[in-house]
């Protein structure tokens, strides 16, 4: 047993009052989670402190909420590591000792209710079904159940182990500047659909997410879904193959965001190193594809950037051909090796599924077994 | 000078000798004074920025193995300074080192050219951004014995970049927990005071800065306005892109967030250039875009206090 002191950012809109810090001491072993400190805290101090809970295993995703900063499960969090990490914080920040309080707050990028319930409604539950997060096969349904290889739902089987606790959409940090962004958890559902063989609307999915420009170009790739998540589903990652089917496709996005990855890979591919000037003009106005006929858009982009251009030519740090006319930037003295690469890359002779991780060896038969554990995914019960 | 005296392979990556200059200049004066031997990968390709993994990894799990190999043929361990850079050749590593098959995929092109990646034995090969290799590798007691000109007194946020925070698992969190404090451990060592503030940890917004210039930019000005709000003298970051987002734009994250701003954004090796002795003008700072007149202000009132 141990004692901890976890302080509670609570709100009671009963009240009239705005949210207030509260801290509690509370008395249990490091390896029990910071959601027994709470309870034991609603049992023994205060029965008005509110949070979501069922299962207290990781499984029915009901009490995410903010620990230390960090989003997560409060059932998935030892108490202990959540000490280690408070003591860690304070002690970058010159307060240092032990013994600093646990910081604990409802999930963010959401209403509160109260303490630490958050209105998952508005945008969680919204955003889900903004991504229409059902089947869509075309054709007569068969007899009995769709059968299809094991093989094929490996790719989706990391986006089906969501168990929509919103860590991931707590933690978004697009969200945060653009509270239009259809989020990770959203799009990460997105992906279960769109990498899924029985769907038939795969082009309609993906043409609709590139085109809301909230949609899969608003990901500012910053990784935060990525470590909030309890149960690896890496959302950013499903992003990103959405991303790269969209682009597969061909897919012209508002955001321009096909045309600047587009522009980034032909860059390396000619010059070996960046040539930044060159990727803002071709993500706004691609020439690549032997036209140049810039957007309405493209021009606004432009012109916008004439300012910031001006700034850094007075201070120096433009001055140079290289760096303001596009396509002067030098190549690498060896830039047949780059494209010797781009060649070998593009033949896909061989395919390897990337998003696997793990130890040498262990890597397919591992998530074989996964997928085959998975078939019993609660959104095509229904389908089957 | 110094028996155990750090050599390593250097890459810059492109920003650093595109529009952030300075960076490439401070780590070369920086690494003369802390006794560094850089040996530049001028061969070396850009590591794809997530970009070209979003498009196709296996395209960029090559080209960033073909920089590891050019790396492994000096015979010593990598050093960049970009945290994009860091995070985008870590998510390769990882795939590379994960499978003997894929690797010899890999090296089946690179072979052509001379080259091949050897997974490192653990202890062995490794890339490291400056931030890491200057606490792992250097030593904060060493470093606080360099110090000629303490930063007494100036005020300094940590600004850490996306990519060597997040994923933990992916980043050696595991064997090096404190990775994300170094950048205050650092700002202490160097005798400067940290501001604790919200967006030390958080997203520059420049990832979508061509795709969705306001949420970008509001994410930049938010994290900028926040430092000032806790009294920062200026920022530091190991991160060119980050300074593109906080430094180079700052004037326009000011119009989105719609306040003024005027926060110096330091790279990493000029605010330890800084307090190595080194002058404000030979460390580039001059380039910036937001004035770094301040800080320097800061550090002449307290040398002569």
């Amino acid at each position: 047993m141990a004692e901890y002191t976890i302080k509670v950012r609570r709100f009671q809109p009963e009240s009239g009052e705005g949210p207030y810090w509260e801290e509690f001491g509370v008395d249990l072993d490091p390896s029990l989670s910071v959601l027994d400190g709470l309870l034991q805290a609603k049992d023994r101090d205060d029965g008005s402190l509110a949070v979501r809970c069922s299962c207290r295993a990781a499984i029915c995703g009901s009490c995410g909420m903010k620990i230390n900063g960090q989003s997560g499960l409060g059932c998935k969090t030892q108490i202990g590591e959540a000490q280690e990490l408070a003591d860690k914080q304070a002690s970058a920040t010159g307060r240092g000792g032990e013994g600093n309080s646990i910081v604990i707050e409802p999930m963010g990028n959401m209403p509160v209710i109260k303490d630490l319930v958050t209105d998952m409604e508005s945008t969680h539950w919204t955003k889900i079904r903004r991504v229409t997060p059902w089947l869509l096969p075309h054709g007569e349904p068969p007899e009995r159940e769709y059968i299809v290889e094991p093989e094929s739902m490996i790719d989706i089987t990391q986006s089906m182990a969501c168990i929509q606790c919103g860590a991931c959409v707590s933690s978004c940090l697009s969200m945060e500047a653009d509270p239009g962004f259809i989020g990770p958890a959203a799009l990460a559902k997105a992906y279960r659909f769109v990498g899924d063989p029985r769907d038939a609307e795969t082009h309609e999915r993906l043409h609709d997410l590139a085109d809301d420009p909230h949609g899969i170009y608003d990901c500012t790739h910053c990784f935060s879904c990525v470590d909030a998540c309890p149960k690896g589903v890496a959302p950013m990652d499903q992003i990103m193959r959405l991303r790269r089917k969209a682009g597969e496709e061909g897919i012209e996005d508002p955001n321009s965001g096909h045309d600047h990855e587009i522009a980034f890979v032909k860059i390396i591919e000619k010059k070996g190193t960046l040539d930044e000037s060159l990727l803002l003009q071709e993500s706004f106005a691609p020439g690549v594809k032997g036209k140049l006929k810039p957007s309405k858009r493209a021009i606004r982009e432009m012109l916008g950037s004439i300012p910031t251009a001006i700034r850094g030519i007075k201070t120096g740090k433009m001055r140079s051909l290289s760096k303001l006319i596009p396509g002067v930037h030098h190549k690498l003295p060896d830039q047949d090796d780059v494209k010797a690469i781009y060649a070998h890359a593009e033949e896909h002779s061989e395919e390897f599924n990337l998003y696997i991780k793990g130890e040498e060896g262990e890597l397919v038969d591992d998530n074989v077994e996964k997928g085959i554990e998975r078939s019993t995914d609660p959104d095509t019960a229904e389908a089957k | 000078m110094m028996a155990d005296q750090i050599k390593v392979a250097y890459w810059p990556g492109c920003v650093s000798r595109g529009f952030t200059p300075e960076l490439h200049g401070s780590m070369a004066i920086v690494a003369e004074k802390l006794g560094i031997e850089l040996v530049e990968l001028d061969r070396a390709n850009c590591c794809g920025a997530g970009v070209i993994a979003e498009h196709n990894q296996e395209l960029a799990d090559t080209l960033n193995a073909r920089t590891f190999a050019l790396a492994q043929q000096t015979g010593l361990s990598m050093m960049n300074i970009c945290s994009t850079c860091q995070g985008a050749q870590s998510e390769c590593q990882q795939r590379l080192d994960a499978d003997s098959a894929y690797r010899a995929h890999i090296n089946e092109v690179l072979s052509g050219q001379g080259l091949s990646y050897e997974k490192g034995e653990e202890g062995g090969w490794t890339n490291k951004n400056f931030l890491w290799l200057l606490v792992e590798d250097y030593g904060l007691d060493k470093l606080r014995e360099q110090v000629v000109r303490p930063l007494s007194g100036l005020r300094v946020g940590p600004f850490y970049g996306c990519y060597i925070v997040r994923p933990k698992e992916r980043l050696g969190y595991g064997e090096h927990p404190d990775r994300d404090i170094y950048l205050e451990q650092v700002i202490e060592a160097l005798g400067g005071q940290v501001v604790e503030y919200d967006g030390a940890r958080k997203c520059c917004g420049f990832p979508v800065i061509t795709m969705n210039r306001e949420t970008s930019l509001r994410q930049a000005g938010t994290h900028v306005g926040d430092a000032i709000d806790a009294g920062a003298d200026c920022l530091v970051t190991p991160c060119p892109l980050c300074h593109l987002n906080l430094d180079m734009q700052q004037p326009e994250a000011a119009k989105v967030v719609n306040r003024d701003l005027g926060l110096a954004v330091l790279h990493l090796p000029q605010l330890v250039g800084l307090a190595l002795g080194a002058e404000p003008k030979e460390l580039g700072m001059s380039k910036h875009i937001a004035s770094t007149g301040w800080v320097e202000d800061r550090l002449t009132a307290g040398a002569t206090a």
